[in-house]
């Protein structure tokens, strides 16, 4: 199975905050913590190497400092990262002019901000609607391009309010509509629904995950929340003091931790409810047969199905072939372990 | 000569009380200081006059310089291309044309030919459609209650015949407005956006909110000339700071997050400026809109003095002929002008932040209602004006003159008061004023310099001690001292007045809800009126001198002290007083234990305040007869001297700054102390 392009590239991104930052970067190619704090610096985001494919949700996922926010801002040039190199489509985003960039945010690029960035002076219309008058775009077809998105959101009726007229929930649900107003390739949602109730949350992390159903967007999505990130992930990386300490697919977080820092996330995570089948069977001998199970079904999914005694179930990909055999006692041993 | 002496150290240990000075360390250090001060005063006069007393051949000839200056400015002075009389020439025809305008509208009709030869092809708009217009924007800013209050304004000014004047100052107004806000709002965002454009402004900024406002009408009278151009000019200067200030903060408050947006969505530099800042922006730059709306009407005021005309200048016609009645009635307009704008102005703020959702597929008429309604209005009245004058000019018959009323009453007050009044006067003035007048005029200026330099030390290091030690050497290398210790006194004197009035009534109002509500109405109400009108009733009851100018200044400088006290008291952290309570305090020990002592920055912030307000109208009371630095600038002014002026307006400006400096350093280092910072 050959993976999708990688859509972003991000390769050994620093960015330091203090003076003379580009300097000592010059004359320090890899700094460790210690020397930064004794030129004085603070290394928000350290050496960091990501590539984002082609239509995944890409979590990045890290406490409050530890550089996430920085990290997203660097990948679309909000914040000038120090040194490095960040590629989108195969360009060099760090070499691309002012004007360059102005053309591939306001047709490529699309962010959701925390918490919200609504303009107060506007209506519902005209906020999703404003991207498309930056650039220039007649009052009909970007108000139309406009309530459309609205109504994909779920807003519909609600295009004259003002933000403050609008719950959390429904100025997010304008953050959303206003980003995706532009059809971006590359898609920034920075912690959407942190700002939110945890009810409401869960909500709009379940539209979230329709939305993308239909819209198949590739994704940079920044949570502070681990649950969040295994619910939406396609990969994960999780960041610690500017750097990335471990990224990978939810199972692999959750089966082999690199780390304590991250073991320390897992621990209290159900791993039978993120882990799937494909990571936990085994191969196949010939002849297998009787119940089968999709190879992304979670484990705990996979689990009623023992429950009429079997020893052993069939794992079969999308087109139905064989792939492996999931044991019943590999699976009790998760489940007993949580 | 020993009495002062314990006077001093009085004063220090009260300093101590109040936290700026704790430790033996610091005792020490202010023992030194005190003594050194007593030894520089004893010997002085003995063996160094020169320490007493600043010596005239020491003297900086600063006005001769500045005059030359001017004077090179005016003659000389070239760009090249154009000089800089061309320049002030062409600054004079960008305001004149609009003012002209406005003036035609409003007061004089459109006219042909000049002078007196002048005729009139149009009328200016009829009182009714003005008062008209104005009650159609209260009804729209902010419903019927504001258009009643803002027609209701207008409407005084007709009936007691003010009209004329008023709808001159008026237009100075509306010429004076926009060009402030557009100017101020364009500075304020470049200051924003280059860090090193607002670091050179800064100081600027600084000194045109300090310098008195006499002094800055000087050059301007030489460089303008006498007129209501050089008047709005005035009043652009004197108005534009607080909105350059408020526009660079407000745009700093903008969020982040809005600040990415725009640039995520590929906003270019003017998009993002015009299309996100501002906007996101507007409610707070609506109160510098107010600000300068009142600014401006205060200053249209005084600029009388260089033929702004219209309602100020009556004030002024006044005051010279001590006409009390006339001057009282076009005191009581400018209060109905100052009310009236101040309102629709903050009616129209409100009016920007809840804006309800709006509905375009509707007509011409339904869209517009209030447009239209003005415009059939301005129409039918100019129309019906042509044939009817009653209505074009309010129907002199019909004017009520409340100027014979208040000469009696004042003649009744004289007759029946004079003794009483006379005696509180002569008390106050033999008690306290004198002696303390004296008392500043004795002190070696040599010490005085050296004691400031001293204090800044203490609260904010060298480079306060610095500043204060050379503005203060200034004002002595100036030969200002005896006119600066003038000015000291009678705004030390007016302060501590309106401080032992304020602080009270602040304590009072703060735990006090219904108490506090009116004392906001009335300190908002007084806040509006401009500086010349608290001259007025001084006036009336106590004619020219030292002690009116006092009585004028702690009027001015009241609601300073009060709103701050309060503020300071309603914001000391409830679980504290709950802390207080619990512990069974009184409520004496609550007040004094706690809330006084978790306020005193705030109130000493407040006190910081009444001093500015206090030297600002000092100088305005110049024209009652004082003697100090306002009374300089004053004369430099009648005498079109731009040194002079300019040279004592800055010594006020020092004396502001040092004391400004002096007590925020102070007020800071109480915060800290407390941990609120």
């Amino acid at each position: 199975m050959s993976l999708p392009q990688p859509k972003l590239i991000c390769r050994n991104v620093w960015k330091l905050f203090g003076s003379g930052a580009q300097e000592f970067m010059a004359s320090h190619p890899a700094p460790t913590l210690e020397e930064l704090s004794a030129a004085g610096l603070v290394g928000a985001v350290r050496d960091v190497n990501l590539d984002v494919r082609a239509g995944e949700i890409f979590v990045i996922m890290g406490l409050s400092g530890s550089g996430k926010s920085t990290l997203v801002r660097c990948l679309s040039r909000l914040i000038e990262p120090t040194s490095g190199e960040i590629l989108f489509n195969g360009e060099n985003l760090l070499a691309a002019s002012e004007a360059r960039m102005i053309e591939i945010r306001r047709h490529q690029m699309g962010m959701v901000f925390q918490n919200f960035a609504l303009l107060p002076h506007m209506t519902v219309v005209a906020n999703v609607a404003f991207p498309l008058e930056v650039q220039g775009i007649d009052r009909t077809s970007r108000e139309a391009r406009a309530r459309q998105m609205i109504e994909l959101v779920g807003l519909s009726g609600k295009e004259d309010f003002f933000p403050r007229q609008l719950s959390g929930g429904q100025q997010q649900r304008v953050g959303i509509a206003r980003s995706l107003a532009v059809e971006p390739e590359l898609w920034f949602l920075d912690e959407p629904f942190s700002a939110l109730d945890p009810l409401i949350r869960r909500e709009m992390q379940d539209e979230f995950i329709r939305l993308q159903s239909v819209l198949k967007k590739t994704i940079v999505f920044i949570t502070h929340d681990f649950d969040e990130a295994i619910r939406l992930a396609d990969r994960i990386a999780i960041m610690k003091d500017g750097a990335v300490v471990q990224s990978g697919t939810p199972d692999e977080l959750v089966l082999s931790p690199a780390t304590d820092y991250v073991a320390e996330f897992t621990r209290n995570v159900s791993k039978a409810k993120v882990v799937k089948v494909a990571s936990l069977m085994k191969p196949a001998g010939a002849g297998l047969n009787g119940i089968a199970i999709n190879a992304k079904a979670t484990v705990a999914e996979a689990a009623p199905l023992f429950a009429e005694g079997n020893d052993v179930l069939r794992v079969q990909d999308d087109a139905g072939k064989t792939a492996g055999a999931l044991y019943r006692s590999d699976v009790v041993d998760m489940m007993m372990r949580g | 000569m020993a009495s002062p002496a314990p006077t001093i150290g009085a004063g220090s240990s009260r300093l101590r009380r109040m936290g700026l000075a704790t430790g033996t360390g610091t005792l020490v250090a202010w023992v030194v200081a005190l003594l050194a001060f007593g030894i520089v005063w004893q010997t002085a006069e003995l063996y160094a006059s020169w320490a007493q007393e600043y010596p005239k051949t020491w003297m900086v000839p600063a006005a001769r310089w500045v005059s030359a200056f001017m004077k090179w400015l005016v003659n000389e002075a070239s760009f090249g291309l154009f000089t800089f009389t061309d320049l002030t020439r062409f600054l004079a025809a960008l305001v004149d044309t609009p003012y002209t305008a406005a003036r035609s509208l409003l007061s004089s009709g459109l006219l042909s030919g000049r002078g007196s030869s002048a005729t009139q092809v149009l009328p200016p708009l009829s009182w009714i459609a003005v008062v008209g217009v104005v009650s159609l924007l209260g009804l729209y800013a902010g419903g019927v209650k504001l258009a009643l209050l803002a027609g209701g304004c207008f409407l005084l000014l007709a009936v007691f015949g003010q009209w004329d004047s008023a709808m001159v100052t008026l237009a100075s107004i509306l010429v004076a407005v926009p060009i402030g806000v557009m100017g101020g709002l364009l500075i304020g965002i470049a200051a924003y956006r280059w860090p090193r454009f607002e670091e050179a402004i800064t100081p600027l900024l600084d000194l045109m909110q300090t310098i008195p406002v006499f002094a800055y009408l000087v050059p301007i009278l030489v460089l303008f000339g006498f007129g209501p151009t050089a008047a709005v000019i005035a009043t652009l200067i004197y108005a534009m700071p607080p909105m350059v200030r408020i526009t660079t903060l407000s745009l700093r408050g903008v969020a982040q997050e809005i600040i990415d947006l725009g640039r995520m969505i590929g906003c270019t530099r003017r998009q993002m400026t015009w299309r996100v800042l501002v906007p996101s922006a507007r409610e707070s730059l609506m109160v510098g809109v107010n600000q300068v709306i009142m600014l401006s009407l205060n200053m249209v005021i005084i600029a009388s003095m260089i033929g702004a005309g219209g309602l100020g200048f009556d004030v002024l016609a006044a005051l010279r002929r001590l006409q009390i009645g006339a001057g009282l009635e076009a005191g009581l307009a400018i209060v109905a002008l100052a009310v009236a704008l101040d309102r629709l102005s903050q009616g129209f703020a409100r009016k920007l932040s809840q804006r309800s959702p709006a509905s375009e597929q509707r007509g011409l008429v339904a869209r517009h209602p209030f447009t239209l309604a003005a415009l059939v209005l301005i129409l039918a009245t100019g129309l019906v004006g042509l044939a009817v004058p009653a209505v074009q000019a309010y129907p002199p018959a019909l004017e009520i003159s409340t100027g014979t009323f208040w000469e009696e009453g004042v003649k009744w007050i004289n007759i029946n008061f004079f003794d009483t009044l006379e005696a509180l006067k002569n008390a106050v003035l033999l008690n306290m004023l004198v002696p303390f007048k004296r008392f500043l005029g004795e002190l070696p200026w040599l010490g005085v310099v050296g004691l400031l330099a001293f204090l800044g030390w203490r609260l904010g290091g060298w480079r306060l001690a610095m500043l204060a030690g050379v503005l203060s050497a200034l004002i002595a290398a100036t030969g200002q001292w005896e006119k600066a210790m003038i000015t000291v006194y009678l705004c030390g004197v007016s302060a501590v007045a309106a401080a032992l009035i304020g602080i009270p009534i602040g304590i009072a109002a703060a735990e006090r809800d219904r108490l506090w509500r009116w004392v906001q109405v009335v300190s908002d109400t007084l806040q509006t009126l401009p500086s010349f009108v608290y001259l007025m009733p001084a006036v009336m009851l106590f004619r020219v001198g030292d002690f009116t100018a006092m009585i004028a200044v702690v009027a001015y400088s009241l609601v300073p002290a009060v709103r701050y006290t309060a503020l300071g008291l309603q914001k000391v952290d409830a679980g504290l007083i709950e802390a207080g309570r619990a512990m069974g305090c009184t409520r004496w020990q609550l007040l004094t234990k706690i809330k006084l002592k978790l306020a005193l920055p705030e109130i000493l912030l407040g006190i910081n305040q009444t001093i500015m307000f206090a030297l600002s109208m000092l100088v305005i009371t110049a024209l009652v007869g004082t003697r100090d630095l306002g009374q300089e600038v004053y004369i430099a002014l009648t005498k079109a001297d731009t040194g002079r002026g300019i040279v004592a307006g800055l010594a006020v400006a020092f004396i502001a700054i040092i004391a400004d400096r002096l007590i925020s350093a102070g007020a800071m280092r109480a915060k800290r102390r407390m941990g609120l910072v």
